[in-house]
């Protein structure tokens, strides 16, 4: 029980990823494949971002620690705590994992954008996108 | 030490968490292509909310914006091109990846169970050389936003490569869908929007607007949230929303299509050139400490930046600051293509089906 707890995060994000798949695999529809894949994609990323979480962390950018908000946050936290973990009195998150994931996502759109086309030539050259009709074109006309 | 007991967020964290795995599901049950590509948009959304939760504000900037704007509208334009009926269910051929996923998901809940617990801050992922970024950013570069930091300068040549898969997937986009409109085609007697005076209006209100707050991200993004990748795509969206509402033709009459192709390489040119520059006085590739020349360097005025009595690093900050324009500059103008390209499609696919 005490592994549900300390690990929610993982567990929740492997069922997400796998919905995702499951997306993927089970549909012979190309655009909701895309979806899938999209959806596994967003997915791995909220596992990245778990891991790079610190407790008691802030966002990577920099506040003075005698400002009120670092005053206010340092507050929660038990000192000692915060001088082993924080760096010049401020306990941060890894940014590390948000720079991974920052621009993942953005190369995820337009490899989703490249996927999405190829779907639409198939739709020209085919007249369906059901893989399966696909096939049975394909099938018909080995010469294609 | 019980770390979980430290994070008074940690309800949030799991109810956000549940609510996604509800919008996955739903996204997993529904028939619907529309209906699973706007839940797809909701998801985005809810998960920008979490990663909030999770401090990564940067990228829950960029998952709202590209998630729940632009990936949603691509979707939706593809969709339109390919007309579908309902997704068909056929619950024998769900049963085989059903198995199979289950057996993933069994391998990989074994495979987590040997990370660290949520949230350790002595975890190997977080205690090395996320932390010595960290520890050191204020010293190498001396700006706020360490993930900026990290993102262009310490791991500026992994952005390089970035920036250069998004160019390539938008060539190829438009090589795959053509460049925008043929302009030998005869323009729709009647725009969309034509009638929709509310929309036009708002619309004329709203682009300035998108623009101006696509640049206070871009330079903002040393200080705060934000950056190129983020004001990349809030810049592409006032040319989308200009074509929603006025048309495909009058935006490329404004924005040829062939300008925009330039710009996304003349974004790889300067992110590039950036490094080359380096080089040539005397450093590595992308080494901004060496972006100018020492004479040059010491011809900036110190109080350029504001504050006159704090250090400032002006190759860091330069450097951060020309690469995040290239970057910009690539990512706004491939998202611009990769509309172009299915927009376009679908001007002269419509009208040779009526």
């Amino acid at each position: 029980m005490n592994f549900v707890v300390t690990h929610f995060n993982y567990l929740a994000v492997i069922v997400l990823m796998m919905t995702g798949l499951y997306v993927l695999f089970a549909t012979g529809n190309l655009i909701k494949r895309m979806i899938g894949l999209a959806l596994f994609q967003t997915s791995t990323a909220l596992l990245y971002i778990s891991l790079g979480k610190v407790a008691g962390g802030t966002a990577a950018i920099k506040i003075y620690p005698d400002s009120p908000e670092a005053q206010a946050l340092a507050a929660q936290l038990d000192p000692a705590y915060v001088a082993q973990f924080g760096v010049s009195g401020v306990v941060y998150s890894n940014p590390l994992p948000h720079v991974l994931i920052l621009t993942a996502i953005v190369v995820g759109v337009a490899t989703l954008a490249v996927g999405l086309s190829i779907a639409v030539r198939i739709r020209e050259a085919y007249g369906t996108i059901e893989a399966d009709e696909i096939e049975a074109v394909r099938a018909r006309e080995p010469g294609e | 030490m019980n770390a979980i007991a430290l994070e008074a967020s940690f309800a949030l964290n799991v109810a956000l968490l549940l609510m996604l795995v509800a919008i996955a599901a739903a996204i997993a049950w529904t028939r619907s292509l529309v209906a699973a590509i706007l839940l797809m948009g909701v998801y985005s959304l809810a998960s920008a909310v979490w990663l909030v939760v999770m401090d990564a504000a940067d990228v829950a900037f960029t998952e709202a914006v590209v998630g729940a704007g632009v990936s949603t509208v691509v979707l939706l334009g593809a969709t339109l091109l390919v007309r579908p009926g309902p997704v068909r269910v056929d619950w024998r051929r769900a049963i085989a990846p059903a198995v199979l996923v289950v057996g993933v998901g069994a391998l990989l809940v074994l495979a987590v169970s040997g990370l660290a617990s949520f949230g350790d801050p002595s975890s190997p992922a977080n205690a090395h050389v996320g932390r010595s970024y960290l520890v050191e950013t204020p010293n190498d570069i001396g700006i706020p936003n360490v993930v900026t930091a990290v993102l262009a300068s310490y791991r500026g040549f992994d952005t390089l490569g970035e920036t250069v898969v998004i160019f390539a997937a938008g060539i190829g986009v438009a090589l795959m869908l053509g460049f925008g409109p043929r302009s030998s085609l005869p323009q729709p007697p009647v725009q969309p929007g034509e009638h929709h005076v509310v929309l036009r209006v708002t619309a004329r209100l709203l682009i300035p607007l998108i623009i101006l707050f696509a640049f206070y991200v871009l330079f903002h993004g040393d200080l705060g949230a934000g950056g190129g990748f983020q004001a990349g795509v809030i810049l592409a969206v006032a040319p989308i929303l200009h074509a929603l509402v006025f048309g495909l033709h009058a935006t490329t009459a404004a924005i040829p299509a062939g300008f925009v192709r330039g710009v996304a390489a003349l974004g790889v040119l300067v992110f590039a050139g950036v490094g080359v520059v380096c080089m040539a006085n005397g450093g590595g590739f992308l080494d901004y400490d060496r972006l100018f020349m020492p004479r040059v360097e010491a011809m900036i005025p110190p109080g350029l930046l504001g504050d006159p009595t704090h250090s400032h690093n002006w190759g860091q900050h330069f450097g951060i600051l020309l690469v995040e324009v290239g970057v910009l500059l690539t990512v706004s103008s491939t998202m611009v293509t990769i509309f172009y390209g299915f927009a376009g499609r679908a001007t002269h696919d419509v009208g040779s089906a009526r």
